[in-house]
């Protein structure tokens, strides 16, 4: 076999390597090198296989050449592919980036663990997205989440320390909810091959241990997708985490976690079933609005810019859900679509705000909270920063010409679609509350005098603008040209809704 | 009631290894609820696999009944998983313990908001 057929194994192995390398490397520079090398030809990989199944269709590859469905299977679709390609980038953008960032807010000495903790969190999330097997998504799950853990608790701050321990504690229910959830599917199917589960569970679904399968997988993926009201982690872990952890993880672990609940809900379950004979779409229309309304209304009034665009995050991945729940091709595109955008644009912000972060940091003291007084004026000697932070903040809102516009239309659409014109006004009120906290930063940053007293600093440096602004960058891009967002979650979309009327 | 002993066993450990994360404000405490937890489902797995009079999956034209393998193998990986929290959620309370002095959550919470206090003071002033 040539190399080109290994490349859905080697997409997971090459990065799950470069991990023991770095940590045997022992020193923080080669470490960096190694693990981004991994990182950017992961990147390429997943470029190549998104190509290929672009041009050939799905792609199957059984591990070790062990037969699916006894083997382990990998098998992309248009989903998934679409999937590895936005984790597999971030992390290509993000890791250049900690090499400047880390600087202040770790320990020299502990350089070259950082780097092989977030190899392994891009190996747990690409074997994720990857897998066709469901207990070796638990499997890969749990890597990302174990090195999330120690990738927060490596924040300055002491609370940093509570954050991760509180995100281990409900981060872990999640997951052996999860695996409960899994055992149950394969005490009643027998099989564990995702493809092969599909038909077995069309014939039990509506047994007591199916729903109660069903119950166990939503409520664990719902805690690590963070879904209103199971998002108690996420606001102090997306604070205190180091800059690039939090852009990293704001970007990529929440979407895999939704993927995997998509995964489930359309590929396994069905969306006949789910969506018309369960109150299912019921129950996610109320948790997104929820979402939609309560976390962005409690963003407005945060102080800390990282903890306002955490609370930020759980109201965008409301509309994810909420696109979910209508069950139609647009619906679902749309949701597969902001899961791109935004996590482009949130992996933006929070560069930047990084980059703030840093700049406000003296050499002696723990890295300062972002708050608004001490941005403010910031813009003055800032300048591109800020902008930056802006673009991103537009894209949240759903301004046109920015990726976030595109897929806040076919969220309207869809919800036109279904007849629901009330949900397009509590989309755009929605959307409203984020103007406001939007706007905060803004007024914080240009209108208001500096400080007195406030030394004066330049623009952040080369290394922290030039990640923040390629993805920056990708947020307009593809709030102009739509072909690769839109093409690929429409064609993904219509490969999981059966449900045609 | 006797045929469903495994999965009473199962469901008590599982409710009360929950409870424990819950009810206690240890951070070690929480910790063995969680591990309470995990554990009872490497039960929920196991049981089912094994076959009253089926032996070991190893093809032989003596027996006819075999038990199911599979599941052992994916708890041994459950297992680990469970080692590695455990572990690493022991490492956490050590560190917390070194910059807080204190294991009791709500201890912890007290010496947060002691310090955010100061920290809106200081953004007025």
């Amino acid at each position: 076999m040539s190399l080109a057929q290994h490349l859905p194994a080697l997409q997971v192995v090459l990065p799950l390597i470069s991990a023991p390398l770095a940590v045997l490397s022992r020193r923080a520079g080669l470490a960096f090198l190694i693990v981004t090398a991994a990182a950017w030809t992961a990147f390429a990989i997943a470029i190549a296989l998104w190509l290929q199944v672009d041009l050939s269709g799905p792609v199957s590859y059984p591990i070790g050449n062990w037969e699916p469905p006894w083997g382990i299977e990998y098998r992309l679709d248009r989903l998934n592919s679409f999937m590895l390609v936005l984790v597999s980038g971030m992390a290509a953008v993000v890791l250049p980036y900690s090499r400047a960032s880390i600087e202040r807010e770790i320990p020299q000495e502990s350089h070259y663990l950082f780097y092989a903790m977030l190899g392994l969190c891009l190996t747990g999330l690409l074997g994720m997205s990857i897998t066709g097997d469901a207990f070796n998504l638990f499997v890969f799950l749990e890597i990302s989440s174990l090195s999330t853990y120690v990738l927060i608790a490596m924040g300055r701050d002491r609370r940093a320390l509570t954050a991760a321990y509180q995100y281990l504690i409900m981060g872990s229910i999640g997951a052996t909810f999860i695996v409960i959830g899994i055992g149950f599917l394969y005490l009643m199917t027998g099989t564990l091959n995702l493809a092969d589960m599909v038909d077995r569970v069309a014939r039990i679904e509506n047994s007591r241990p199916g729903l109660a399968a069903l119950a166990f997988i939503t409520v664990g993926v719902s805690l690590k997708v963070a879904l209103a009201p199971l998002h108690q982690w996420l606001p102090n872990a997306y604070t205190y985490a180091p800059s690039s952890v939090s852009a990293f993880l704001a970007a990529t672990a929440t979407k895999v976690a939704l993927y995997a609940l998509i995964r489930f809900y359309f590929t396994v379950f069905g969306d006949a079933f789910l969506f018309e004979k369960l109150p299912l779409p019921k129950m996610m229309l109320v948790l997104s609005l929820f979402a939609m309304f309560f976390a962005n209304f409690i963003a407005i009034f945060q102080d800390n810019l990282k903890r306002l665009f955490a609370y930020s995050s759980i109201g965008q991945i409301g509309y994810i859900t909420l696109g979910l729940s209508f069950d139609s091709i647009d619906g679902v595109a749309a949701s597969i679509m902001h899961l791109f955008n935004h996590g482009v644009a949130k992996g933006a912000i929070f560069l930047l705000v990084g980059a703030i972060v840093a700049r406000l940091t003296t050499r002696q003291s723990a890295p300062p909270a972002p708050g608004f007084d001490r941005i403010a004026g910031l813009a003055r000697s800032m300048p591109w920063t800020c902008f930056g932070i802006v673009i991103g903040g537009l894209s949240l809102i759903g301004v046109p010409g920015t990726a976030g516009f595109i897929s806040k239309w076919y969220l309207v659409l869809a919800a036109v679609d279904k007849g629901q014109w009330w949900l397009v006004g509590a989309i755009l009120f929605s959307s409203l509350l984020a103007v406001a906290y939007v706007w905060r930063f803004v007024e914080a940053a240009y209108f208001r005098a500096p400080p007195a007293g406030r030394e004066a600093f330049g623009e952040a440096s080369l290394s922290l603008l030039i990640p923040a602004w390629l993805l920056v960058g990708a947020t307009v891009w593809f709030g102009i040209d739509t072909s690769f967002t839109v093409g690929s979650a429409i064609e993904a979309a219509q490969q999981l809704v059966h449900n045609h009327k | 009631m006797l045929a469903h002993f495994s999965n009473i066993i199962t469901v008590f450990l599982m409710v009360a290894g929950l409870f424990i994360i819950i009810a206690r404000g240890n951070l070690i405490k929480k910790l063995i609820g969680l591990s309470l937890f995990q554990t009872s489902v490497y039960l929920l797995y196991i049981t089912p696999g094994k076959l009253i009079g089926g032996t070991a999956p190893i093809i032989s034209p003596q027996y006819t009944v075999y038990s199911n393998p599979l599941p052992h193998v994916l708890i041994l990986t459950a297992i680990v998983v469970g080692v590695a929290t455990l572990a690493l959620g022991l490492a956490l309370a050590v560190r917390i313990r070194e910059a807080y002095g204190s294991i009791e959550e709500d201890e912890i919470l007290e010496r947060d908001h002691g310090v955010e206090a100061e920290e809106a003071k200081e953004a007025r002033s």
